[in-house]
């Protein structure tokens, strides 16, 4: 049967208005402890996600202790009370729960996601995890020699040696300069009671938000909240944080890597905080940047140039001012090359290539049509709502982030780029094959490159 | 606990799933070709890959980028492929579907006359960045290479890995994409599903009209191999990494198979988790190893189950591999406990529940539906899959155990240290992996 051919292939078709979307809104409530305690409905399936946010993270180590906050996170399911670190586990493996410990810069997430059968008892495993843990002495040992030997296993690993040196290199000896793991030396000389003191005075309702997103109501787990957390007390102190954002020379550095087939790339400096007002603006134009497959870096350095797999940028946003940051790992050949094609690509945006009106039409609609996209999961709910906790943004922050984004003009973008991005501040770290490179290095005139060791990381 | 949907057959022979989800204003649409590197044949491996990449350069109506207007149109998107199968997805806003129906079948029906020789080997670069970055510059990057080659025979499509080795990549010409796309890439060879934000009778009739036309193309015969193991393989090589790593595999039953849940399970009690029986060995209690864990990655036509350790500071991999023996035997002599079975039952329970919170992307709804469908023919299959773990008991965990995970019959890995080969298990052949 001759069939007649029914689709129009000349032009794509146009989407036509999207069903608006709306967050559910967040119910709050604060225990007498200062435990805030928020709340989402979203009971699409039966399970509830919580996330205990403490606004602690690895930049709350105290001076000469790198890999406090770290080591104390990963201490607290190491058993509690009587039960073993085993026995504990297998308790949770007894709910079908699925948990999680993630520490940052600014903050230590707990995450809990469970059947609502049995969310209470996942609450009350968090509470185990997070008021009662046992600190024991021999289970911080062991803990701390795993990590030990974690530290020794990234020194294998171009990525990761990237990643450390690079926060090193652009912040020095600010709080944001090390990796949460710390160093085998901090780590060596840690002891038991520096991680009991810093669970007493960090680890503290005062300085947490409960998130719990799902098939549960408020007022349900505010009254389970009450019950598990609430003799629960301190305040968590100050996060002790200087407001001063570092300043480090930029640099060209290498990490050598003999007979690397890839040159592992680190090119940014420190920018700019979360609650900048630039925000939206510098999401945008990271976005049109390198924020996505469709943009400027990776279009030239992979889709027409074949040197990587692919070329990321980001803006960091922390607390205090985190890095803006390319991220590419390029075949050695091409390192130069592709130092100078990306630190051009970021220039130009600034100036002499702006942001077209279509390239700005493009990258407003990648941010804002798909928003909806975001909130399809109770995790990705309570992950969106944790970022109001810990960057205290406004309730209505993610119902007003469409219409912000669409107002932007291509002159704020140029604006916000120039303001926070500095091409002659950029520090640019390579992990790669320096008897390869090093000649072209030379070439790239961003001076001699100052040779570092991975051990030194 | 159900994964609803709907499933139809265009004339074409393309299947259509369908299953509504309204509750978030998005459409995820997920498409599988049943092709994967098994139908690469020696001297052409990596080649269903990099036919996947091309498949991102646009189309002959569309010939700017597949990505552009769907990012544009607020879409995410991706795809992959294994051994068995290559798939696309994107997950769009709802209003958007039309056009990621038109994206996907416009290179569907008419990518070839947009394919040029400049795409062609940019996306060879990309790809071989791919492999460097992946594999090559990795730590214990090359162990697949190393492993599957001991695994399967030579003429075994198993034996090599999806990404393909580099002197049969840089030896692909244009003219062979051609004929890959003709002979996999048609109606007959796919099967589309589509869920979210979209009332399933409109969903159907936009897949026709966008796909009902494109020819069939000819059934693709299923790819017959066979694997056997004898005795005990053992190799090792060198690289650069600070501590040694263990690596012991069987072949195993195949995908869905009888004895294949019996053996997620039980590789999830021997080594996944601080709870079980080796990590409790080797980390908690005698701490010669750093890490340890275990999968059974079952495929279409064989299985393998592999179990991994990484020795701490000091120690060698014949500790681990005692070790690692030991707790087998230890499960073919005594069984799993109750406690240890209940934990599994619920944990799959939940696990299933868990998958069904989205509709698009890698194992979301639509990927689920598409999986049971091209494997089995039978997207119906969720509430029997949770029902293959739900029915393990200890002795069928046990037997097996006992038959698959001999110690007579497997393949040991030994990834060392430049310079440290004393620290392999013993008795291990070098070996040249690239």
């Amino acid at each position: 049967m001759a069939r007649q051919l029914k689709a129009d292939r000349s032009k794509l078709p146009v989407p036509g208005p999207g069903r608006p979307f709306l967050l559910p809104p967040v119910e709050k409530t604060t225990l007498p402890n200062g435990l805030r305690v928020w709340t989402v409905r979203h009971a699409q399936i039966p399970l509830v996600a919580y996330v205990l946010l403490i606004a602690r993270g690895a930049s709350s180590d105290p001076a000469g202790k790198d890999g406090l906050a770290a080591i104390t996170a990963d201490m607290l399911d190491e058993g509690s009370d009587t039960r073993s670190a085993i026995e504990m586990h297998e308790t949770l493996a007894r709910l079908g729960a699925q948990f999680d410990t993630d520490i940052g810069a600014d903050a230590t997430a707990i995450s809990v996601t469970a059947l609502s059968r049995v969310a209470e008892r996942a609450l009350a495993f968090i509470g185990d995890v997070v008021v009662r843990p046992a600190l024991r002495e021999a289970d911080f040992e062991r803990v701390r020699q795993l990590r030990l030997h974690r530290l020794k296993q990234m020194r294998d690993s171009a990525a990761a040696v990237g990643d450390r040196a690079f926060l090193k290199l652009i912040y020095a000896d600010d709080p944001y300069g090390h990796a949460p793991i710390g160093h085998e030396t901090t780590l060596t000389s840690l002891t038991i009671d520096d991680v009991r003191n810093y669970h007493a005075s960090a680890i503290a309702p005062g300085a947490a938000t409960l998130i719990a997103v799902g098939d549960c109501t408020h007022a349900e787990v505010v009254g389970q909240a009450a019950e598990v957390f609430g003799h629960w007390i301190g305040s968590g102190g100050s996060d002790n944080l200087p407001s001063a954002a570092p300043i480090a020379p930029p640099r060209l550095a290498i990490v050598p890597r003999p007979k690397a087939p890839q040159s592992e790339l680190r090119i940014g400096h420190v920018a700019v905080p979360r609650r900048t007002p630039d925000y939206h603006a510098l999401a945008l134009a990271n976005a049109i940047l390198g924020g996505q497959f469709v943009s400027r870096i990776n279009l030239n350095l992979r889709e027409d140039k074949g040197f990587t797999y692919g070329a990321r940028t980001s803006f960091e946003f922390r607390r205090r001012p985190g890095p803006f940051l390319l991220q590419v790992s390029v075949q050695t050949a091409a390192t130069a090359r592709a130092i100078e094609e990306s630190i051009g690509e970021i220039a130009d945006i600034r100036g002499t290539r702006p942001v077209t009106s279509d390239e700005l039409a493009f990258g407003i609609a990648a941010l804002t049509r798909g928003y909806a996209r975001n909130f399809e999961t109770a995790d990705q709910m309570a992950r969106a709502i944790m970022q109001l906790a810990l960057y205290d943004l406004p309730d209505d922050y993610y119902a007003r982030f469409v219409a912000t984004v669409e107002a932007i003009t291509q002159e704020e973008v140029s604006r916000v780029m120039t303001k926070h991005v500095d091409p002659s501040r950029l520090t640019t770290l390579i992990v790669g094959d320096l008897d390869v490179i090093g000649q072209d290095l030379s070439r790239l005139g961003l001076g001699e490159p100052l040779v570092l060791s991975a051990e030194a990381f | 606990m159900k994964l609803s949907f709907s499933k139809h057959t265009l004339a074409n022979g393309l299947d259509v799933l369908l299953h509504e989800d309204r509750a978030c204003p998005i459409v995820a649409v997920n498409l599988w070709y049943h092709v994967g590197s098994k139908n690469e044949r020696p001297g052409h491996t990596g080649f269903a890959h990099l036919f996947e990449h091309l498949m991102f350069e646009g189309s002959q109506h569309h010939d700017h980028g597949y990505f552009q207007p769907l990012q544009g149109a607020g879409g995410t998107l991706n795809g992959s492929t294994n051994a068995d199968r290559t798939n696309y997805w994107e997950v769009v806003p709802a209003n958007a579907l039309e056009l990621a129906l038109w994206m996907e079948s416009d290179r569907m029906g008419f990518l070839l006359p947009a394919l040029t020789q400049a795409k062609f080997a940019n996306q060879l670069d990309v790809v071989l960045n791919e492999r460097r970055q992946n594999y090559e510059n990795r730590p214990y990057g090359l162990a697949p290479m190393a492993m599957l080659s001991a695994l399967f025979p030579a003429d075994h499509p198993y034996h090599w890995t999806t990404i393909g080795e580099v002197a049969d990549l840089e030896a692909t010409k244009l003219d062979e994409v051609h004929a890959f796309f003709q002979r996999y890439y048609h109606p007959a060879n796919a099967s589309i599903a589509i869920a979210g934000d979209v009332a399933a009778d409109e969903a159907l009739r936009l897949v026709d009209r966008y796909f009902g036309d494109i020819p069939p193309g000819e059934v693709v015969p299923p790819v017959q191999a066979h694997a056997e193991l004898i005795g005990d393989t053992r190799i090792m090589f060198e690289d650069r990494v600070e501590l040694p790593r263990l690596y012991v595999a069987w072949l195993t039953p195949a995908m869905f198979a009888p004895d294949d849940a019996e053996l997620d399970l039980a590789n999830d009690l021997l080594a996944n988790g601080k709870t079980s029986r080796l990590y409790k060995r080797l980390v908690f209690d005698e701490r010669i190893a750093t890490d340890v864990s275990a999968s059974q990655n079952s495929r279409e036509m064989a299985g393998y189950t592999q179990i991994a350790a990484t020795a701490a500071p000091g120690h060698a991999l014949g500790e681990l591999e005692a070790v690692i023996l030991e707790e087998v035997a230890g499960l073919v002599t005594s069984g799993p406990t109750v406690d240890e079975m209940e934990r599994g039952r619920v944990q799959a329970e939940a696990q299933f529940i868990y998958r069904l919170q989205t509709v698009g992307g890698f194992g979301g709804k639509s990927d689920q539906l598409n999986a049971y469908n091209v494997f089995l023919d039978d997207p119906s299959y969720f509430e029997h899959d949770l029902e293959r773990y739900r029915s393990v008991t200890a002795t069928s965990m046990q037997s097996a155990v006992k038959r698959y995970l001999d110690p007579r019959a497997r393949v040991t890995l030994s990834i060392v240290p430049r310079g440290r080969g004393t620290l392999a298990a013993p008795n291990s052949q070098l070996v040249t992996v690239a």
